[in-house]
Parts: C-alpha cells; sequence; structure tokens
C-alpha cells in the first residue's frame, strides 16, 4: 500500500516541480518587456534633463541611497501597514458580505444599487469624508482603503456564490454529500475562482489608494514622502518613491500572490493545457 | 413476504405536480420493483424529466406520494455533470468519499471500476474537461455505478453519444445490473434503447403529462440482439399509443 502511495507522492511533487519551473520560465517574458520599458524610459529622460524626468539609473541610485540613510525602510512599512491593513479588512468584510448576499436572491438585489453606488464613488471624495471623520493619522488611510476596496471584492464574492451551478448542486444532493463535503468539494472551488481575483484586484487598489490618502492627510509613509520630494522639486526622489511602491505592490502580487492563485486553481491550467 | 425487512421499490401514487399554475404532470402512477428495469419514453416537454427529478427527491412533490425503500439510488444526469475541479478518479469516488470511505480504498475501488470502464490510468489522472464527451460519460456511468446503487436514475443519459459508444453503455450497464441486481428507471426518447434495455416500458403524453400506455417485454435483457431491437421497435413504432403520444400521423394502410 505504501508504493502507490509514494508513486502518487512522487507524481504531485513533480508536478509542482513542473509549475514552478513553469512559472518561473514564463518570467522571461515579462523581463524582456520590462527591458524594452527601461530602454524607452531612458531615452526619454536623455531627452527631457533630470529636472522633468530623471533616468531609471538615476532613479535607482536615490532609492539605494534612501535605503542606506534609512529613510525608505520605514516608510515603506509605514504604507505596507495601512494597505495592509485597508485590504484585509475589506477582504474580511467583503467576502464573507458578497458570499451572505450571493445566498439570498433578495439579498442579492438590494445589495447591487448599493455596490454601483460604492463603485461609483471617487475614491478622494471618501478621503475629503476620511478625513472629517478620522483626521490626520492611520485611521483616513485605512478607512479610504477599506471602502474603495470593499465593493470590488463584495462583488466577487456575491458573483461567486450566485453562479454556481445549479447541476452541480444537484449532482451533491444525489451522491448524498453533507455539508461540509458540500462546502469544501463544490462550494468552495468554484467560489474561489471568482474570490480570488476580485482579491489580487483589490490589492492593487489599495496600494493606490493608500498613497493618495497618504499625500494629502498623513506625516509619514510613501505618500507623504511623495509630497515632500514634490515640494522640494526633488524629481530623482520623486521617482525612487514611485519605484519603491511599484516594486512592494508586484513583489507581493508576483512572488505571494500569483503563485497561491496557480496552486489553487491548478485544474484550470492543467484543464487547458492538457486540451 | 410479511414481516421480513421492508420490500425494496420505488412507488409513486396520485401524483400531481405543476410549476407555479402550469400543471405538468397529472394522475402518475408508477412502481418500481427490486432488479427492475423501466423506460419512461415520451416526447419532449411532457415532464419526463420532472418526473425522475421528483423520483430522485430534487424535487417536491405538489400533489401526491413518492415513497422510495431503495437504500443506495444513483443518478446519472443528460449531461456528465463531472467536477470541474477534481481530478477524474476523484469525480468517480465521490459518492464513496460522500459514504465515508476513506482515500486510499476509495480511489483503488474508483480505479479499478473505471479500468473495466474502458477508462485508463492516464484519464483517472485528468481534469474531466481534458476527456473526450465519451470519455466523460464513461466517467460518469462509473461515479453512478461506484456507490453499487440498488436503484439506478437514468436522465436520457445516453442521448448525445455516438452510436458504438451506446451500444458499449448498454453492455456495461447490463452487467452492472446482473452483478449487483440494481432496478432502473431510466427516461429516453430513443425508443429503441427502451426496447434493448427495459423490462417495462411506459409511455408518456401531452401536457400535463400522463402515463398513457405501458407494455411489458418478456425476452430477457440478454437475448435481445441487434436484429431482435430492430424488429421489435419497427413493430412498437406502429402501435396507435404510440403514435398517438409523439403526434405520428396515421399508418398507411
Amino acid at each position: 500500500m505504501t508504493q502507490p502511495l509514494a508513486r502518487s507522492g512522487r507524481k504531485i511533487l513533480a508536478e509542482w516541480a513542473a509549475a514552478t519551473g513553469n512559472y518561473l520560465w514564463s518570467g522571461w517574458g515579462s523581463l524582456a518587456s520590462l527591458c524594452l520599458f527601461m530602454a524607452i524610459w531612458t531615452l526619454t529622460a536623455q531627452g527631457f534633463g533630470p529636472l522633468i524626468l530623471p533616468t531609471p539609473l538615476e532613479a535607482l541610485s536615490t532609492l539605494v541611497r534612501l535605503f542606506q540613510a534609512g529613510e525608505a525602510g520605514p516608510e515603506i512599512l509605514v504604507t505596507a501597514r495601512r494597505a495592509l491593513a485597508g485590504f484585509g479588512l475589506s477582504l474580511v468584510v467583503g467576502s464573507l458580505l458578497g458570499l451572505a448576499a450571493g445566498v439570498s436572491m433578495t439579498a442579492s438585489m438590494m445589495a447591487r444599487p448599493i455596490i454601483t453606488l460604492l463603485v461609483g464613488m471617487p475614491p478622494i471624495a471618501w478621503l475629503i469624508l476620511a478625513l472629517l471623520w478620522f483626521g490626520a493619522g492611520d485611521g483616513t488611510p485605512i478607512f479610504t482603503v477599506f471602502i474603495a476596496c470593499f465593493p470590488i471584492i463584495f462583488v466577487g464574492a456575491m458573483q461567486g456564490t450566485r453562479t454556481l451551478d445549479g447541476q452541480l448542486k444537484e449532482v451533491a444532493q444525489m451522491f448524498g454529500l453533507s455539508t461540509w463535503m458540500k462546502l469544501t468539494d463544490v462550494y468552495l472551488p468554484h467560489v474561489v475562482s471568482y474570490l480570488f481575483p476580485a482579491w489580487i484586484a483589490a490589492l492593487g487598489m489599495s496600494w493606490k489608494i493608500v498613497v493618495m490618502a497618504e499625500l494629502l492627510s498623513t506625516e509619514d509613509g510613501i505618500g507623504a514622502a511623495l509630497a515632500v520630494s514634490r515640494s522640494h522639486l526633488d524629481t530623482a526622489a520623486s521617482m525612487a518613491w514611485i519605484v519603491a511602491l511599484v516594486g512592494s505592490l508586484l513583489a507581493i502580487e508576483y512572488l505571494l500572490l500569483e503563485p497561491i492563485k496557480r496552486k489553487v486553481e491548478s485544474w484550470r491550467e492543467l484543464a487547458s493545457s492538457n486540451n | 413476504m410479511a414481516g421480513v425487512g421492508i420490500i425494496k421499490q420505488l412507488s409513486i401514487t396520485a401524483l400531481n405536480h405543476r410549476f407555479g399554475y402550469q400543471r405538468v404532470l397529472e394522475e402518475i402512477e408508477l412502481t418500481v420493483h427490486a432488479g427492475e428495469a423501466v423506460a419512461l419514453v415520451g416526447p419532449s416537454g411532457c415532464g419526463k424529466t420532472t418526473l425522475l427529478n421528483l423520483a430522485a427527491g430534487l424535487l417536491t412533490p405538489w400533489e401526491g406520494r413518492i415513497t422510495n425503500s431503495f437504500a443506495r439510488p444513483a443518478m446519472m444526469f443528460q449531461q456528465p455533470r463531472l467536477l470541474p475541479w477534481k481530478r477524474t478518479r476523484e469525480n468517480i469516488a465521490l459518492g464513496l468519499k460522500a459514504q465515508g470511505m476513506d482515500a486510499v480504498q476509495r480511489n483503488a475501488s474508483a480505479t479499478q471500476l473505471a479500468l473495466k470502464m474502458g477508462l485508463t490510468r492516464d484519464d483517472l489522472d485528468k481534469f474531466p474537461s481534458a476527456l473526450s464527451g465519451g470519455m466523460q460519460s464513461r466517467a460518469a456511468l462509473a461515479r453512478a455505478f461506484a456507490v453499487q446503487p440498488d436503484l439506478l436514475l437514468l436522465d436520457e443519459a445516453f442521448s448525445a453519444l455516438d452510436i458504438g459508444l451506446k451500444s458499449e453503455l448498454y453492455d456495461l450497464l447490463a452487467n452492472e445490473r446482473a452483478a449487483n441486481a440494481s432496478a432502473v428507471l431510466m427516461i429516453t426518447h430513443d425508443l429503441m434503447e427502451a426496447i434493448r434495455l427495459a423490462d417495462r416500458i411506459l409511455v408518456m403524453a401531452g401536457t400535463p403529462g400522463r402515463i398513457v400506455a405501458e407494455h411489458r417485454i418478456e425476452t430477457p435483457v440478454a437475448e435481445r440482439d441487434e436484429r431482435w431491437v430492430f424488429a421489435h421497435t419497427a413493430e412498437f413504432i406502429q402501435w396507435p399509443d404510440i403514435r398517438l403520444a409523439f403526434s405520428l400521423p396515421a399508418p398507411k394502410p
């Protein structure tokens, strides 16, 4: 009995290694397009001069200097803390409420106009309200991130539950699946395929919103640092901060979320590649 | 027979069903005994699928009584309906998992059954969407057989398949019935299928649908070869109640 188990274990390991290798290999394409982007950036910067647009190298060296001076690290951590706090909050609240709304027809019908309203409301308007409610400090950026991410996640969760295939529910009932099995074998795998893209979209959103909120409401964080470098007409520092911001977002998305997504949705990948 | 446990049977009495104000089934009386194969034939839209879903307990009857004393019913739907995020092996073992069988045991028994039914080990490791339509149907049939059903409900399960595959699945079904003595309630609009597989054919027609005729076939399933099936279908299709049910024009004299 151990032999087939060991074999299937090896198989899973091999599959996992192949998937990882595949993922890393697919990075070459992204790297090439990134290099092209850098080339265009350098060319443009050389045309306009460092006051308008510093070259990528200047921006990076400024960033390195900021790190060495011990300025960049703490600011990035502060911003990340706020973005992730707001994102985490909307992830939990949005997913739970979205799932609940998806289960009931009435609730999803009632939720729709409210969600349209929330999606349509510009984040800057929320920011103004948040400033009035929470003042300067952590509360304002966290709230703004939360309220901007919430509808995206809510809609993802609701659609996931609503689009659950009635036919598969019948299969689950016919074969006598327990409530727990229905949840883990039928409902969750389906809902996750809707939730995950929504989470990733919301994460990207949170990173943009937090900087905007910081720019206007706080004394620390990447947004505040951007405000300072702008007032000093320090384009290289501004660029350095932007690079830090985008870099940290890409790192989280591609090193953390994307691999998880691939693992969770391997059935989709494998299914399409086998065809 | 008195006092020796419950007699296994599915019985439907005085059943009326409606969707909203639309009556779909009227005065249905139907009994499926242990080990018996009953085919419901009728034109599209006469409520066959509704009746089967009622029998399966997927719908609640509006009026009337349905009692099902079979211990392990299983159903094969019109489409394979495999779970796309589970590998074929796990799909076949779904019912066994629901019964609480442990992973090693249920995978072994699913594999054994699937190999017998013409799926390969390679197919079992794939996700359903990577299988051909025929293989998906086999997997769906295997999933139903895996729980060793004493009542098998078939909802036009073979209607989308080519004739070669159909006849292969018919044989698999016949073998399985012989092995487990399972009863079958199948619905179909293919008369030939009904004549080949069923002990009793019920003809349904009209809106709301009702059972308009019943025919018993005495020849054992094993003795029905192709020629016999053709001959009988030709004969069957001449009967007035069949022609009426399917709105065929009256036969020329």
